[in-house]
């Protein structure tokens, strides 16, 4: 047998992958530039990242961010998981319809999602701001929380309810005890998704929110309006090498669990 | 900044919400028997009848109102009617002064551009992206499941700061542009225009096209390819005749995951593309924000979702069963 060929393989792949990481290389490398100017490299500092610290805008916006995010994945994961259960327990019709409407948000684009619920806030004459950010997260985090754990009880065994209800169990007992551990894995998955969701909206709060209230990524929008701001490189440079250091403890530890 | 500042009736709403939400969870656990499982799903319908099905309405309800909240058509016929209107201006001011009539006065203008744009995104996403999945599920290939893991680190990072990470580079003084002043040649004006919206889209979503790829591609049998080549198809066969065909599902879930965000895209174009380069989703948004029109500006969101849910049903068509699966 022929040896097979790899190396053009890997020379495509190596292409699409500097594609890929030059852009978020310069700006970090740039992080560290001690002048303003992005052509011209003036020496090395942290300059930025102090006046990152120090700059209460993004340090609000951060917080906010990780509040709405939390805050919507909780009550996501809460609402969905309970929808889950009830639909999957439904008879066909009022479950299709049930499914159908869970897709709406999903299939819709995220700039009609924002405008209608702006719609709606504007209609109720509900002031936008911190509370109606969270209500848009945990509206479109939902759905997502639903079709994570649907599958898993899909896959359970129909009769292991009925079973633990026979054996003397309460219906109460029996949900916590045999449905739940059972779509574990679902829920975790969904509550994940939910996160990651809410951490990266962009389209959705920006117009569910106000100016006075920002999540991270409606300042950055503002921000690079104005021109390019040294110091939204350091947050990225930041949020990357973050992003770098969990995915690794994370591949540390399935590895350790599978070993 | 936390302050809440909800009108009385809506926390009345919310109050009896929850009461009667706790009361039900209490009594089934006082009773410790029969409360229907799907009573469960309750609060979820509620809420999205709140949050996604009143809204809806509300689109198609300020779409098909006037100003005063009577019924009329004339939202959607200013869609139209936009075109004419460019002619007019276009008749009197004469063809070389076209280029300075802004695309977001013509709507339908803006319309075409958009699909354009999100169709030519779409093309060389696939282009791009089906060797890279092709090459990432080779079985030869060992550190496929590392490509992988590099496709993914990108994506966890804010997009808009992917996206301002071009400026950077494409600007006056960018990085390419000194670079190329360095080795003496004229510098070249990168930024705000097509191109480099369309550089800024395929950066965004080339790995919402890798991976539904990837994952149909990995899942496909070897021995199939095996039996391709036992049977004398010689490789490039066997990529056309076995391996192409059943990564179908993988590509169309991958169409409708690029095409989809390309259409409605509304910052890259404002960030890369200046105001040169309006695209139905800044039009919208300027149309809410900046002239404050909720009428016309839900018109154009109808028409939207009309061209979403169309595309999305031929894509249906296209992969009946939905095996094309997503990222997860």
């Amino acid at each position: 047998m022929k040896k097979p060929q790899l190396w053009y393989k890997k020379l495509y792949l190596g292409l699409i992958l500097i594609f890929l990481y030059v852009p978020i290389v310069v700006m970090i490398i740039q992080s560290f530039n001690a002048g303003k100017s992005r052509a011209k490299w003036e020496g090395f500092s942290f300059r930025w990242y102090g006046e990152l610290f120090q700059d209460r805008s993004i340090m609000q916006a951060l917080q906010v961010t990780i509040l709405v995010a939390v805050i919507a994945a909780v009550v996501a994961t809460i609402l969905g998981t309970l929808a889950a259960i009830g639909i999957y327990s439904m008879k066909k019709r009022p479950q299709a319809l049930m499914m159908t409407i869970t897709n709406i948000p999903m299939t819709m684009p995220d700039i009609v999602t924002g405008i209608s619920l702006m719609l709606l806030f504007l209609f109720t004459k509900v002031e936008r701001g911190f509370v109606t950010m969270v209500m848009a997260h945990i509206t479109f985090n939902t759905p997502y929380v639903i079709l994570s754990v649907m599958p898993k009880l899909k896959q359970m065994n129909k009769h292991s309810y009925e079973a633990a209800l026979d054996l003397g169990a309460s219906p109460t007992y029996a949900l916590t005890h045999v449905i739940i551990p059972e779509v574990r894995q679902g829920i975790i998955t969904g509550a994940m998704l939910s996160f990651t969701l809410s951490l990266d909206d962009f389209t959705i709060s920006y117009f569910t929110t106000s100016p006075m209230v920002q999540n991270l990524s409606t300042l950055i929008y503002s921000k690079a309006r104005i021109g390019i701001d040294p110091t939204l490189n350091a947050l990225s440079a930041l949020m990357f090498v973050a992003l770098l250091v969990l995915l690794i403890i994370v591949n540390r530890r399935t590895a350790e669990s599978k070993a | 900044m936390y302050n809440v500042s909800l009108p009385w009736w809506a926390w009345v709403m919310m109050g009896v919400g929850l009461a009667v939400f706790v009361g039900f969870i209490i009594l089934s656990v006082r009773r410790n028997h029969g409360v229907k499982r799907s009573l469960f799903a309750s609060p979820y319908t509620l809420w999205m009848i709140i949050f996604t099905v009143v809204p809806c309405i509300l689109v198609a309800y300020y779409a098909f109102t006037d100003a005063n909240g009577a019924f009329t058509l004339d939202n959607f016929r200013h869609f139209w009617d936009s075109n004419h209107a460019k002619n007019e201006l276009y008749a009197t001011m004469g063809d070389e002064y076209a280029g300075y009539i802004t695309r977001g006065t013509v709507n339908v203008d803006t319309l075409v551009y958009s699909l354009w744009m999100a169709f030519l995104c779409t093309v060389i996403c696939l282009l791009l992206g089906y060797p890279a999945a092709l090459f990432m599920a080779d079985r030869n290939m060992k550190i496929g499941a590392t490509i992988v893991v590099l496709f993914i680190i990108p994506m966890w990072m804010n997009f808009l700061l992917r996206t301002i990470a071009w400026m950077s580079l494409l600007e006056d003084n960018g990085l390419i542009n000194s670079f190329l002043r360095l080795l003496g040649f004229e510098g070249v004006q990168l930024m705000y225009n097509s191109s480099a919206v369309l550089l800024g889209m395929v950066y965004n979503f080339l790995p919402f096209m890798v991976f539904p790829i990837y994952t149909s591609l990995s899942k496909l049998d070897p021995k199939l390819g095996e039996a391709a080549q036992d049977l004398g198809c010689n490789e490039w066969r066997t990529f056309t005749r076995v391996t192409a065909p059943l990564s179908l599902p993988g590509v169309i879930s991958g169409i409708t995951m690029v095409f989809m965000p390309s259409v409605t895209t509304f910052f890259i174009p404002r960030i890369l593309g200046g105001g040169n380069t309006m695209m139905f989703g800044d039009l919208i948004e300027s149309k809410f924000l900046t002239e404050g029109n909720w009428n016309v500006g839900s018109a154009l969101s109808m028409i939207m979702m009309i061209l979403i849910l169309l595309s999305l049903g031929i894509l249906r068509k296209a992969d009946p069963e939905g095996e094309g699966g997503g990222i997860a």
